[in-house]
């Protein structure tokens, strides 16, 4: 696979490392000089110098050629403008954006421009999931495919807990895929007792999972 | 060149609204007038085309025609694609340098300037009837 990383920085330099261990071809185009000299003395010939908003050096890195193209300087514009024309001038089938403002994503998203990858984001859903403040954990969201994967705690005083998971009315939508119980997790049959405690992981369409909340009764929290 | 814009539009009787992240901006708008800014009927707001917040404080929701003419190419690009798409602003213009990208986004339907191709083209007619008056006189 050929693949064009923008942007040297952490981010660029270890992806770029990681993807030649992986024997993938790699450029990545720098456009601080000091950087890039920096970058140059590990990578040499697959760093190049140059502004990547600029088109000959998008050219010059052979960018029609490319299989991915991943944005990952520290400015969003750039980042938005150089996927967008890989994307719609040069027909790169995929490329990976980072967002490093999150209230930029709209942007991104009003671009076309997708996938995103933003760190605060990341960070702000491990937090989530370390702390679970609503018992409800969105682990995946999957737009273009219309689904979405979450995580629920089931509280103490559930109203779904010592049913079979047969028993269960879910809302049409959804579906159990699995059960996280005592640090091991398994696919629940029709026989599975729900007990307390435990972490269940559903599908869903979009926008149920109110519905699904509600039906798995009250604050996951509250079994803390 | 915005401010020198807005100045001309407001003396033509339009209602001018500017964005400057900058608040020194400000005083840029008021070289050569003789009342401030405000009190000719012009509207600043100091703020970036990126927040949407600063955006609607300036007004972008009623406004005829946006142009984006900040110092950065790729800012303009993206705000102007921001008034365009967001906002359905029916006149949207943006200045780019790069003659290369400007070309391209013109393609795909953004009203774009690009002063270099103009300073370009000025500077080759120069050169050309210069070198045509020096084969003349031989």
């Amino acid at each position: 696979m050929y693949v064009i990383i923008v942007g040297a920085g952490k981010v660029g330099w270890n992806l770029g490392r990681e993807l030649l261990d992986k024997e993938h071809e790699v450029t990545l185009i720098e456009n601080d000089r000091d950087r890039y000299l920096t970058v140059e003395q590990e990578l040499e010939h697959n760093v190049q110098y140059g502004d990547a908003s600029e088109l000959w050096v998008l050219e010059r890195a052979g960018i029609s050629r490319a299989d991915l193209v991943i944005a990952v300087t520290g400015d969003d514009e750039d980042n938005m403008l150089i996927s967008q024309v890989a994307k719609e001038k040069y027909m790169v089938e995929r490329t990976i954006t980072r967002v490093n403002n999150p209230r930029n994503k709209q942007w991104f998203e009003l671009l076309g421009i997708g996938p995103v990858v933003s760190a605060t984001d990341l960070i702000l859903r491990l937090i989530e999931h370390e702390v679970p403040r609503y018992g409800l954990v969105h682990l995946l969201n999957l737009p273009q495919e219309r689904l979405e994967i979450i995580e629920l705690l089931l509280a103490e005083d559930s109203p779904v807990k010592g049913q079979r998971v047969g028993d269960l009315e879910l809302p049409e939508g959804s579906l159990l895929i699995s059960v996280l119980r005592e640090g091991r997790g398994f696919v629940p049959g029709p026989d599975t007792v729900l007990e307390s405690g435990d972490e269940v992981l559903a599908v869903l369409d979009p926008g149920m999972e109110e519905e699904l909340k509600a039906y798995f009764g009250p604050d996951g929290s509250s079994s803390e | 060149m915005g401010s020198s814009l807005a100045r001309s539009m407001l003396r033509d009787g339009h209602q001018v609204s500017c964005l400057d992240e900058d608040p020194e901006a400000h005083a840029r708008l008021e070289i050569g007038l003789e009342k401030s800014w405000e009190d000719m009927g012009g509207q600043f707001t100091v703020g970036t085309g990126l927040e949407i917040e600063a955006l609607l404080e300036a007004g972008i929701e009623q406004a005829d025609a946006f142009v984006a003419a900040t110092d950065g190419d790729n800012t303009n690009i993206v705000i102007a694609q921001i008034a365009k798409r967001r906002f359905n602003v029916p006149t949207v213009i943006a200045r780019i340098l790069d003659p290369y990208r400007a070309e391209w986004y013109e393609q795909q339907g953004l009203h774009t300037i690009c002063p270099t191709r103009v300073a370009i083209e000025m500077l080759e007619t120069e050169v050309k009837e210069a070198a045509a008056r020096s084969v003349a006189r031989r």
